[in-house]
């Protein structure tokens, strides 16, 4: 454990030592903060225009405002995410540091560990930055806290998949670009693969449902934790980290 | 200390080492020679656990590389070809990051980075960044780095590429110096560094060891007969003829011819002296001994011929010191 420590802190240092950092974080808060103030703008006109003497049902700050920013920050999450794991092991072998990693006396796994920890602590402190939108709506308004919590527990469980998956990519290639376009891409298509079941019903329809990595995340942002999507979550978490490790025994063996 | 057997390393089809043995002792330093692409490297790897051999078996520190990787590595410290550095780390930053994977206790870890940065002289350079120092200092800091914690064994890959003469002649200090606390195996295709560092020598090409000896041994295992050269003023005389009549002279070759005197090289019985006899016929037949050296036989002039099909021919040219 005080390897994987080691080796998350020095991800995350590194992470901060190079512009990725900054870049992601500020990119992100930018545009966190532009869906934000649209979506704000949208609730309160709406809230305005609204006629309770017309039946109308009133309006929600997590489900009318929250929820859509939280949509679209998952779109977000796409194009940023490739960017945190591009260069966590094709930089450590382009730059032939991987011969330091594996010959210390670390096993594969405290190292992967520690780099998938690494990374998911910079995304961390992306989502950290979020929270002062979030205290604000709590300062002038009254929204419920648990969807709110909810919701950034799923970002965490989709984010951390992205990452896991992320990661493997980059041990297959030395080049980060490259590593960044392949990991764009197979998040892409385990987003849209749903539309592969939407031409048919049955069957196909509801696997290609439960495989597609966004449909797992509509019920956090409601407020809802279903074990479901948990479990969706943390299987493919595992799964990204246990291909890792394949892929670096492998490459070993290959030398 | 270090045991290897039979090692065999096969990439596909290619077979970069092939039934590879050898035995270091404690506190020797044993060079690893062979042109490039001989299969030293691909050896280091495997004894360092960086990558699994085919076959074979490998013994570092008491503890298997294959069966206990985790304590032989903890035993062992590995300086690649290209010193490991983070770029955008400072040296202690970078030295302090080492000494946590390789297990050094936190109460131990700041003598230990102190103690290994003066060793190796970079410490007026704790502070600055990994990407920023000179190709001199960088090996250096790869050096620490694989000194940090004090490991048994000391696995060096050509730890003086791409230094300067200065910086080459203080790494070899440094690597003697170490020896006594630690069991060393370096790489090299530079011959005299294997000489004048390494107290034995395997001798690797195309993956097969060719010979394993001390330098001294297969200096003297090559040639049999000790050549010497004179350089002789003749006065006017037959001086050829003068040295040949000299008892246990086997051969003259005339070597250069100057202005003023001529260059032969003299070769003798194995194993005996026949330097006192030699200047005494010079001087006493009236010639000018202007100067008599042993030729010894390079280790360049060896390795040519252990590493190369056909046997180079022999040139009375006198030892390369490179």
């Amino acid at each position: 454990m005080r390897n994987v420590l080691a080796i998350a802190q020095k991800e995350l240092k590194s992470y901060f030592a190079s512009p990725i950092a900054y870049i992601v974080i500020g990119l992100f808060a930018l545009l966190f903060g532009y869906f934000y103030a649209v979506m704000l703008q949208y609730f309160v006109r709406a809230g305005m225009n609204m006629n309770p003497m017309m039946g109308q049902q009133a309006l929600n700050i997590n489900q009318d405002m929250l929820r859509p920013v939280m949509q679209n920050v998952t779109i977000l999450l796409l194009f940023v995410l490739p960017a945190m794991t591009m260069r966590t092991y094709s930089e450590e072998k382009r730059s032939g540091t991987i011969e330091l990693l594996l010959t210390s006396p670390v096993t594969d796994w405290e190292i992967i560990l520690g780099k998938f920890i690494g990374a998911l602590s910079l995304y961390g402190v992306m989502l950290a930055v979020t929270l002062i939108h979030m205290a604000v709506l709590f300062v002038y308004g009254q929204p419920e806290w648990k969807p709110i919590a909810t919701t950034y527990l799923g970002l965490l469980l989709l984010g951390g998949s992205f990452l896991s998956v992320g990661l493997f990519i980059s041990t297959l290639t030395t080049n980060q670009i490259v590593a960044y376009i392949s990991t764009f891409s197979v998040f892409l298509f385990l987003w849209v693969i749903s539309w592969l079941g939407s031409f048919s019903t049955g069957f196909w329809t509801d696997v290609t449902a439960y495989l597609s990595i966004i449909e797992h995340f509509d019920d956090f942002s409601k407020g809802v934790i279903d074990t479901t999507h948990v479990l969706y979550y943390l299987s493919l978490i595992t799964l990204g980290l246990f291909l890792t490790a394949k892929s670096v025994d492998t490459e070993r063996w290959r030398g | 200390m270090i045991e290897v057997q039979h090692l065999t390393k096969r990439y596909g089809r290619f077979t970069a080492v092939e039934d590879v043995s050898f035995r270091v002792e404690r506190g020797e330093i044993l060079g690893f020679l062979g042109p490039n692409g001989a299969g030293k490297s691909t050896t280091m790897r495997i004894l360092t656990g960086y990558m699994p051999a085919t076959e074979g078996k490998a013994i570092v520190a008491g503890f298997d590389v294959f069966e206990q990787p985790v304590e032989a590595k903890r035993r062992t410290g590995y300086l690649p070809e290209t010193p490991p550095l983070y770029p955008d780390m400072t040296v202690v930053d970078y030295l302090t990051f080492v000494s946590k994977i390789k297990g050094v206790q936190a109460s131990e870890r700041k003598q230990r980075i102190k103690y290994v940065m003066e060793r190796v002289r970079v410490a007026d350079m704790a502070n600055r960044l990994c990407a920023r120092l000179s190709k001199g200092y960088k090996q250096r800091v790869g050096l620490a780095q694989a000194l940090i914690h004090n490991p048994d064994v000391l696995i060096l890959d050509e730890p003086t590429a791409g230094l300067d003469p200065k910086q080459i002649i203080e790494t070899r200090q440094l690597i003697k110096e170490l020896a006594g606390d630690h069991t060393i195996i370096l790489s090299t295709h530079i011959l005299p560094e294997v000489s004048q560092t390494c107290e034995r020598v395997v001798i690797i090409n195309k993956g097969k060891v060719v010979a394993v000896d001390t330098p001294d041994n297969l200096t003297g295992r090559l040639h049999g007969t000790v050549s010497m050269f004179v350089d002789v003023d003749p006065n006017g005389h037959d001086a050829a003829a003068i040295l040949s009549r000299v008892a246990g002279v086997t051969g003259v070759t005339e070597a250069e011819r100057r202005a003023s005197s001529i260059g032969f090289e003299v070769a003798s019985e194995p194993g005996r002296d026949i330097r006192r006899e030699l200047a005494q016929a010079v001087v006493s037949n009236g010639c000018g001994l202007l100067e008599m050296r042993p030729m010894r036989v390079s280790l360049e002039e060896i390795f040519l011929s252990l590493t190369t099909e056909e046997s180079p021919a022999h040139t009375a040219e006198e030892p390369v010191n490179a």
